[in-house]
C-alpha cells in the first residue's frame, strides 16, 4: 500500500467540502436567496448574516452555497457530455486507425479547437438566449474533442498489445474489444482528464455568468455575484473577494486532486517526477 | 473548457494539455521514419527549399479548409436563430413591414447559399456588412476597437512570457528543492485564479486604495503614455494565469531536455551546468514552449473580451457584447469570424515557425 499523494488528499478534501456544501444548499440555506430584503442591505458579517449581505439584502453565505451548486452542476454535466460523446468517438477512431472515420473525427476535433471556445460560448448563448442549459451546451461541446483525443491516444497504444490481438483471434469484434479491454485500461487517463475538465468548466461557468450568459437572476452564481459586486468594489470590497475565493479554492481543489490522481494512477510519472 | 490534454505520460498534464496542434505534429513526425531528401548519398547538403515549400503549401490548404469550415459553423448558428435574423434583431414588438424592410436590407430574401457566398466574398474584400444599430460599416467599428484589443493581447503575451521564462528556468534548475515546490505551488494558485476576478483585485488595490491607476477607461492612442498605462492593469490581469501555465510548461520541457544524452555529452566535454542549460537545453525546450505561446494568443484574445468589460475598455469584447444586447447580429457574426480567423492564422504561423526552427518537423511523409 503506497502512501496517497499529499496533493490528492488536500484536493479531495477541498472538492468534497464544496460538493457537500452544494448538496446541502438543496435542502437548507441560512436564508432564502431569492427574496430581497432591502432593509438588510449591505449588513456586515455578524450573528444573523455570517458573511454579511449584498446590496439587495441577500445573505452571502446562502448565495455562495447556491453558487457552488450551480457551478458544480454546470461543470459536471458539461464533463458528462464530453465523456458520453467524446470517449466513444475516440475509441472508434482508434479501433479504425487511419480509416476515413478516424480522419473525419480528428479533423472535426481540430476544427472545434480552432475556435476560441469562449467566443463560441458567447455566440451560442447570445443566439439561443442566456441560460444555464445553453452554458452547459457551450462548455460541453468543447469537452467532446478533449475526451475523444485522450481516448484515441490511450487506445492506440493498447491496440498494439498482445492481449488485444489475442481477443481478436478469439473472435471478438472491435466494439467489444473497445468496451471490454480498451476502455477499462484507459479509465485512469479519462478520470484524470475529467478532473481537469471539471475545474476548467468551473472557470468557464464563472466567466460566462460574470458576463451574464449563464444562469439568470434570481438564481445566484459565483460569476454573477462578482459582476454585481463590481459597482460596490469601492465601498464593500468583501462582496467581490468572497465569490472569487470560492472559485479559486474549488478550482485549486480539483486541480490538486487531478495531479494527485495522476501521480497515483500512473507509476511511470511518479518515477519521472521524483 | 479551453485546454485539453494529450495522453502524455510525461510532464505536467495541465501544461502539456495546451498543445493540440503543434505538439501532436511534433509527435507524429518523430514517430515517422526519417526520410532522406535526396536519392543518393551526396556530400552537398540536400536542398531544403522543396520540402519546406510543400509543407507550407499543405498548411495553407488546411488553413483555408479550417476557415471555410469555421465560417460555415458561424453562418449556420446565426441562421438557426429563432424566427429569422431580422425578426430576432427587431424583437417581438416590431411590425411586419419593418421586419420585411430589414429582411431586404440584410439581403435575407435570397437563398441561404447565395447569402453565404455574399457574406464570404464581402469578408474577403474587407466588407463586414453594416451594423444595424450604429448604421456604420462593421469594418469601421472593428478597426477602431482592434487598436485596443490587439495591443492588449500582445502586451499580455509579452508580460506572461517575461514572467514565465525566468520562473520556469529557476524551477527546473532547482528541481526538487523548496524553491521549486513553492514555485509550483504558486503556479497552481495562478491557474486557479479567474483572470476577471484577479482584474477586480488589481483595481481594488492599485486604483481604489493606492490610486496609482484609473479604474478603467481608455484615453486613446493620441496620448501613448496614458494609453499604455491604462492597458497595464488589464494586461497584468490577463498575463498572470497564462504565465502560471507557461512556467509549468517551461519547467517540464527543460527537465525533459536536461535528461537527454546530448546534454550529458555537453557536460562531459566540460561545459558548466549553466552553459549547458543556456546553450543547449533552453533552445530545445523552446519548441513546446512556443506551441503554448502561440495557443495562448487565442486565450488572450478571448480573455480580453471578458477583461475589457472589467476595465470598460472600448475593444472587440465590448463591441461583441453591445452587439449581443442590441441584437445586432451583423456585428456579432463578423466579430466572431474575425476572432476565429485570428486564432486559425496564429496556429498556422506557429506551425510554420516550428518548421523553420526544427528541420525534423518538415520531413513529414
Amino acid at each position: 500500500m503506497t502512501r496517497l499523494p499529499l496533493s490528492l488528499v488536500i484536493g479531495a478534501v477541498l472538492s468534497v467540502l464544496f460538493l457537500v456544501i452544494a448538496l446541502l444548499s438543496l435542502v437548507w440555506t441560512p436564508h432564502d436567496v431569492e427574496t430581497l430584503i432591502i432593509a438588510d442591505r449591505l449588513r456586515p458579517a455578524g450573528a444573523e448574516y455570517w458573511l454579511g449581505t449584498d446590496q439587495f439584502g441577500r445573505d452571502m453565505v446562502s448565495m455562495l452555497m447556491v453558487g457552488a451548486r450551480i457551478s458544480i452542476a454546470v461543470a459536471l454535466v458539461a464533463v458528462g457530455i464530453g465523456v458520453a460523446l467524446g470517449v466513444p468517438l475516440g475509441l472508434a477512431a482508434a479501433a479504425n486507425r487511419g480509416s476515413l472515420l478516424d480522419e473525419v473525427i480528428m479533423r472535426g476535433n481540430d476544427l472545434i479547437f480552432a475556435f476560441p471556445s469562449l467566443v463560441i460560448a458567447i455566440l451560442i448563448t447570445a443566439v439561443f438566449g442566456p441560460s444555464a442549459f445553453n452554458a452547459i451546451i457551450a462548455i460541453g461541446i468543447f469537452n467532446i474533442p478533449v475526451f475523444a483525443r485522450v481516448a484515441r491516444g490511450g487506445a492506440l497504444s493498447l491496440w498494439t498489445l498482445d492481449y488485444v490481438l489475442a481477443a481478436r483471434v478469439a473472435g471478438k469484434n472491435k466494439t467489444r474489444i473497445s468496451a471490454e479491454h480498451i476502455l477499462p485500461n484507459i479509465s485512469s487517463l479519462l478520470i484524470v482528464q475529467a478532473t481537469i475538465q471539471f475545474s476548467l468548466g468551473i472557470l468557464a461557468e464563472a466567466a460566462l455568468s460574470y458576463v451574464g450568459l449563464s444562469v439568470q437572476p434570481p438564481v445566484p452564481s459565483w460569476g454573477r455575484m462578482l459582476a454585481d459586486a463590481q459597482t460596490m468594489i469601492y465601498s464593500h470590497p468583501m462582496l467581490a473577494v468572497l465569490p472569487g475565493l470560492a472559485i479559486v479554492f474549488m478550482v485549486l481543489g480539483l486541480n490538486l486532486m487531478g495531479d494527485g490522481l495522476r501521480d497515483m494512477l500512473d507509476p511511470r510519472l511518479r518515477r519521472v517526477r521524483a | 473548457m479551453l485546454r485539453q490534454t494529450e495522453p502524455t505520460c510525461r510532464g505536467d498534464a495541465i501544461a502539456l494539455s495546451l498543445a493540440p496542434i503543434g505538439i501532436r505534429n511534433h509527435g507524429d513526425t518523430q514517430s515517422s521514419p526519417a526520410r532522406s531528401t535526396s536519392l543518393w548519398p551526396s556530400r552537398a547538403p540536400p536542398s531544403n527549399v522543396a520540402p519546406m515549400l510543400r509543407f507550407i503549401l499543405g498548411r495553407l490548404v488546411s488553413l483555408g479548409l479550417s476557415l471555410i469550415a469555421a465560417s460555415l459553423v458561424i453562418f449556420v448558428v446565426i441562421e438557426v436563430v429563432p424566427g429569422d435574423p431580422a425578426a430576432f434583431m427587431l424583437g417581438l414588438n416590431a411590425n411586419e413591414e419593418t421586419v420585411q424592410a430589414l429582411r431586404e436590407d440584410l439581403g435575407l430574401t435570397g437563398s441561404k447559399v447565395s447569402r453565404y457566398i455574399t457574406w464570404i466574398t464581402g469578408l474577403v474584400q474587407g466588407d463586414f456588412g453594416t451594423s444595424y444599430t450604429y448604421r456604420v460599416p462593421v469594418s469601421e467599428l472593428i478597426l477602431q476597437r482592434l487598436w485596443v484589443s490587439l495591443p492588449l493581447a500582445g502586451f499580455a503575451l509579452i508580460l506572461s512570457t517575461l514572467i514565465a521564462f525566468p520562473i520556469g528556468l529557476i524551477a527546473a534548475s532547482k528541481r526538487g528543492t523548496a524553491a521549486d515546490y513553492s514555485i509550483m505551488g504558486g503556479t497552481q494558485l495562478g491557474i486557479a485564479v479567474p483572470n476577471f476576478w484577479f482584474a477586480m483585485l488589481l483595481v481594488l488595490v492599485f486604483a481604489v486604495n493606492l490610486r496609482w491607476f484609473n479604474a478603467g477607461g481608455f484615453p486613446g492612442w493620441e496620448a501613448p503614455g496614458a494609453a499604455l498605462k491604462s492597458l497595464l492593469l488589464p494586461a497584468v490581469a490577463l498575463a498572470l494565469p497564462q504565465a502560471a501555465i507557461l512556467a509549468r510548461v517551461m519547467r517540464s520541457a527543460l527537465i525533459e531536455t536536461m535528461g537527454q544524452d546530448y546534454i550529458r555529452t555537453a557536460r562531459a566535454k566540460g561545459l558548466t551546468r549553466r552553459q549547458v542549460t543556456l546553450r543547449h537545453a533552453l533552445r530545445n525546450a523552446l519548441i513546446p514552449v512556443l506551441t503554448i505561446i502561440g495557443l495562448q494568443f487565442s486565450f488572450l484574445l478571448a480573455g480580453a473580451i471578458i477583461i475589457e468589460n472589467v476595465f470598460f475598455l472600448p475593444g472587440l469584447g465590448r463591441l461583441i457584447f453591445q452587439g449581443i444586447t442590441q441584437r445586432d447580429l451583423v456585428v456579432v457574426e463578423s466579430v466572431t469570424m474575425l476572432l476565429v480567423f485570428a486564432v486559425i492564422l496564429v496556429t498556422f504561423l506557429v506551425d510554420i515557425a516550428y518548421a523553420l526552427a526544427d528541420p525534423r518537423l518538415r520531413r513529414r511523409s
